[in-house]
């Protein structure tokens, strides 16, 4: 697929099979602020509290795309461009201002941030995690060991979650939510915290994913990771989408915009 | 054919959009399970950290009690007392923190598991559902405490103590109907979590928990008329009602506690699914 530019329309192709529309999506916070921004006039004077406002922060600004199926999508952008926004209005977390997002299954996201219930022990946010995405209570009981087996958490699954650290959390957390097959599954950089051994065994269960016909979206700041697992590329910038397509040129253009590389890397 | 169109054409929904009200509700039952569960995990973590871990289930209320009856028994007068005041102290201290557990539980249930909310997606209202049956599943120790409470004050087991569960079933069900509109509000506009322990203090306070209604207002019957239709109030009389022989069930009383438990989770779930596309914003 070539790379097209973002104000080409969307070709709707009809002999592929679509699994996510993003559909013209705006993406609006309106955020308190403590009224004005600081700059070095007025840092630390009285004059920054004085007021409360509402700032609005648009965090995506018109996002169309169209994801068929077997697509591994990584997304790509610097820090604050709206990847994670976007990412959360396609899991249904985040409502959109304008437009629409459309899936054929329901969307499940995986953050980085997300604990589920601190004080239970690994073990029972296991169960609990599968009970609320549908299993039954057999089938938990069922799988907690083979999701224990593969988070490596084998000795800790008994202490509550709160003493994880986040490597730990975050191998839990994708444990329990690749132990179902699902349809859509959309990671945000969720994978980073973890360590090599268990990226190389997370890029294995996402391609067997894939091979399910399952669809992937990959947020991750490693661009050997992307290159290495993803088959397209969106490159998000202060919420506009500035590229999408092969992920060898959408890469290249993203390093070029974001500067020489160190040499060392 | 725009992309809207398309989508449509593939069978492709929109994502995030609240389910319709009948599929919503089949949804919730379906996953049941969950609520159960994570209501007794809950209990189960809460006193994890507590020396005297579970114990503080059975502490708490008794502790509460004595406080209350050296309060209200002891330093205050006696005017305003029914005949069996410790009975009639430890039924309503207890009824009432029951059904401010629920309603407090509820109101926090989504704000609280903001964790759970923004990672999974389900029907929301297995939170509140969640935390009324948690104060079900603790209120064992206080049921117990009322009844030794009843026999050690020589209220002798009758036939109407077995329509006593009957009541507290109506109890949780008004509770969680209440729980259900503070969970919506509070997500909403979180300034109310600071107003809700005024209003349960208030509440408590005019429900005739440590004094006789009619003994301070029996002068008054448009003041009375007002009071008597607060739920707490006839909740907790219908279940003293019930089990102490001062006290008698009428089917006034029967009418209007089964009107609210009807009425009251119909409306909170109702407005619950609303606004279920809102939960777990993070602005």
């Amino acid at each position: 697929m070539a790379a097209t530019t973002k104000k080409s329309k969307a070709k709707l192709d009809d002999s592929r099979d679509p699994i996510v529309i993003v559909d013209g999506v705006d993406i609006i916070y309106r955020v308190f602020t403590s009224g004005k921004l600081a700059n070095r006039r007025n840092i630390g004077s009285k004059k920054m509290e004085s007021k409360l406002k509402i700032r609005e922060v648009h965090a995506v600004k018109n996002v169309s795309f169209t994801v068929y199926r077997g697509e591994t999508i990584g997304i790509i952008g610097t820090n604050g461009s709206g990847k994670s926004s976007l990412l959360r209005a396609i899991a249904g977390l985040t409502q959109v201002q304008n437009g629409a997002i459309f899936a054929a299954a329901r969307p499940v996201l995986l953050g980085v941030g997300a604990v589920l219930l601190p004080n239970l022990s690994g073990e029972k946010n296991i169960i609990l995690g599968g009970l609320a995405m549908g299993f039954s209570k057999q089938a938990m009981h069922d799988n907690t060991d083979s999701i224990t087996e593969f988070a490596g958490l084998e000795d800790f699954i008994d202490l509550p979650m709160r003493t994880y650290s986040s490597g730990m959390s975050a191998r839990l957390r994708f444990a329990i939510a690749t132990s179902r097959n699902h349809d859509i599954l959309i990671i945000d950089e969720a994978l980073s915290v973890g360590d090599q051994q268990f990226r190389k065994r997370s890029e294995a269960r996402m391609r067997e994913m894939r091979e399910k016909a399952g669809t992937v979206f990959l947020v991750s700041h490693s661009l050997d990771s992307i290159l290495d697992t993803c088959s397209r590329v969106l490159w998000l910038e202060k919420g506009v989408l500035m590229m999408d397509g092969d992920p060898k040129t959408v890469c290249a253009a993203y390093n070029d915009y974001t500067g020489p590389k160190p040499a060392a890397k | 054919m725009t992309l809207a169109e398309y989508a449509e054409k593939h069978g492709l929904k929109r994502v995030g959009a609240r389910s319709p009200f009948v599929e919503y509700i089949k949804d919730s039952w379906n996953r049941r399970v969950f609520a159960v569960t994570l209501a007794s995990y809950n209990n189960e973590a809460a006193d994890a950290r507590n020396r005297l871990g579970r114990w503080w289930v059975v502490l708490l209320p008794t502790i509460q009690a004595a406080t209350y009856g050296l309060i209200f028994g002891v330093i205050l007068g006696a005017h305003a007392r029914p005949a069996n005041f410790i009975a009639f102290l430890f039924s309503g201290v207890f009824l009432f923190n029951f059904m401010n557990g629920c309603f407090q539980g509820g109101s926090n249930s989504v704000t609280g598991n903001s964790g759970l909310v923004k990672s999974l997606s389900f029907p929301r209202v297995l939170l509140p559902i969640s935390a009324v049956i948690r104060e079900v599943l603790n209120f064992w120790p206080p049921l117990i405490l009322m009844v030794l409470a009843m026999l050690f004050t020589q209220e002798w087991p009758k036939w109407s103590w077995l329509l006593v569960p009957v009541v507290l079933l109506l109890m949780a069900m008004f509770s969680l109907g209440l729980g259900m509109i503070a969970a919506r509000l509070n997500s909403q506009f979180r300034d109310l979590g600071k107003i809700i322990p005024f209003m349960t203090r208030i509440i408590f306070y005019v429900s005739g928990v440590f004094f006789a209604l009619d003994k301070v207002l029996g002068s008054q019957p448009v003041m009375f008329a007002i009071f008597k239709f607060n739920p707490f109030y006839d909740f907790i009389q219908l279940s003293r009602s019930l089990m102490m022989n001062e006290f008698v069930a009428t089917r006034e009383l029967w009418l209007q506690c089964i009107g609210w438990a009807v009425v009251m989770p119909i409306i909170g779930f109702f407005y619950f699914w609303k606004a279920e596309e809102q939960y777990g914003r993070d602005d």
